[in-house]
């Protein structure tokens, strides 16, 4: 048997989230909520113990600044370094990729007509970290290897759903054609609802978010149909990393089992949302 | 409602305008993410803005820490927020002041739900009611699923 992606986890990446694990604050009443959502998936994942996990997340002017803006790159380097983003390294393991099945996807992908760029070397900051503190916790190493891929959603616009949608479905073709026995599980990353920026900071739309959820578990193509605008204007301009979700809907294929959602306001400025899927043999 | 995202009050959308002004202003605080960087322009904030052909107007605004003046003169909050960091300011913080809120006031407002999105999603309703800082009515939290 070959590989095959038996897992998909969408969860926020709020950098507070990593802080408040770092310093030991996952106890008190503020951070209490959302913390007791990721107690089923920290489980979940244990026990599904995936041998790569692809975590599609974006870069926030750490390691890309905006001397070159790429739409999606994928790490095919054999380690990343957690990254200093401006108040000193998060004192997280160093990140382990997995190489053979990075440039695996990467040539799989791009003859599959999704122009990649391909990543040797790269810092990764809380967007990545921060998914697989919630996910595994705080080990001296992570449990597995882990194949970043960056999505531009800074520089406006950001890949369409749609695109995102199609590009998961490329990942999941790639991922089967690979030889080496792995289970693969893929991690959708950003949201929710947040605006962190100018007079209108601080909007939540938990209408908007629940009903993206919805549609994400049961309904992708009417989720990969949501607008940049309207994204912009229902979700605040930072609600827009949610295009990322639907890559890693689309790497599980038409239908999913629903095993586990949470949502939660607030985590700082952001709505922090959380799916566990699997797909449906 | 118009379709286009410059409807949208209280937002600077970071498109092709708004990146090819703020550049340099943008790589000014890309900078400040090496900690020698941060040591040189707390030392001399002046000298150091010199060494970026930003903009007066840009070079003002950043000595002023005038955090919507940056945004309107392309800055993008993910390089702004690498000065706030360089003034110990956090992400919370910053987006109380730059939404003219006190720090106590704006993290009610957050873990009450939120800035509603009625009233917040067309510059008409804003202007309609005559005022910028209209829409800090919190929304309701549902926790789904």
């Amino acid at each position: 048997m070959g590989a095959r992606i038996v897992g998909g986890y969408a969860t926020s990446h709020v950098p507070a989230i990593g802080v408040a694990m770092d310093t030991g604050k996952t106890e008190e009443d503020y951070w209490k909520p959302v913390f007791k959502g990721y107690e089923f998936s920290r489980k979940w994942i244990e026990d599904l113990k995936p041998d790569v996990a692809i975590v599609v997340y974006n870069d926030h002017a750490t390691a890309f600044s905006l001397e070159i803006i790429p739409t999606f790159a994928l790490g095919c380097a054999a380690q990343y370094i957690p990254a200093d983003e401006g108040w000193g390294a998060r004192p997280v393991p160093v990140v382990e990729g997995h190489p053979d099945l990075a440039w695996h996807m990467a040539q799989s992908i791009i003859l599959d007509e999704f122009d990649l760029t391909i990543v040797n070397e790269m810092e990764v900051d809380h967007g990545l970290t921060v998914p697989l503190s919630l996910a595994f916790g705080q080990p001296e190493a992570w449990p597995c290897p882990v194949i970043p891929l960056a999505v531009n959603v800074v520089q406006y616009p950001p890949p369409t759903g749609n695109r995102c949608l199609n590009l998961g479905k490329a990942i999941r073709k790639a991922v089967e054609s690979f030889d080496e026995d792995l289970r693969v599980v893929i991690f959708g990353t950003g949201g929710m609802s947040h605006q962190l920026q100018a007079e209108r900071a601080g909007l939540i739309n938990a209408d908007f978010d629940n009903a993206f959820l919805d549609k994400l578990i049961a309904d992708p193509k009417a989720a990969a149909a949501i607008s940049h605008v309207e994204y912009l204007r229902e979700a605040g301009s930072e609600g827009i990393e949610l295009v990322m979700w639907l890559v890693m809907r689309g790497a599980l294929g038409d239908d999913v089992t629903l095993r586990h959602r949470h949502y939660h306001v607030p985590a700082s400025n952001t709505a922090v949302g959380h799916l566990v899927l699997e797909p449906v043999e | 409602m118009s379709s286009d995202y410059t409807d949208i009050p209280g937002t600077y959308v970071f498109d092709a305008r708004q990146s090819r002004k703020g550049y340099h202003l943008n790589m000014f605080c890309m900078s400040l993410r090496q900690a020698a960087n941060r040591a040189a322009f707390k030392a001399h904030e002046g000298l150091y803005l010199d060494r970026f052909p930003m903009t007066a107007e840009q070079k003002d605004a950043v000595l002023n820490r005038d955090w919507n003046g940056m945004l309107s003169l392309g800055g993008n909050i993910y390089y702004t927020s690498k000065l706030a960091a360089t003034d110990g300011i956090n992400f919370q913080q910053l987006a109380a002041i730059m939404t003219g809120m006190e720090q106590e006031a704006y993290r009610n407002m957050m873990l009450k739900g939120g800035r509603s999105i009625e009233g917040n999603r067309s510059k008409g309703e804003w202007t309609a009611v005559g005022t910028k800082t209209v829409g800090t009515k919190t929304g309701e939290t549902k926790n789904g699923g």
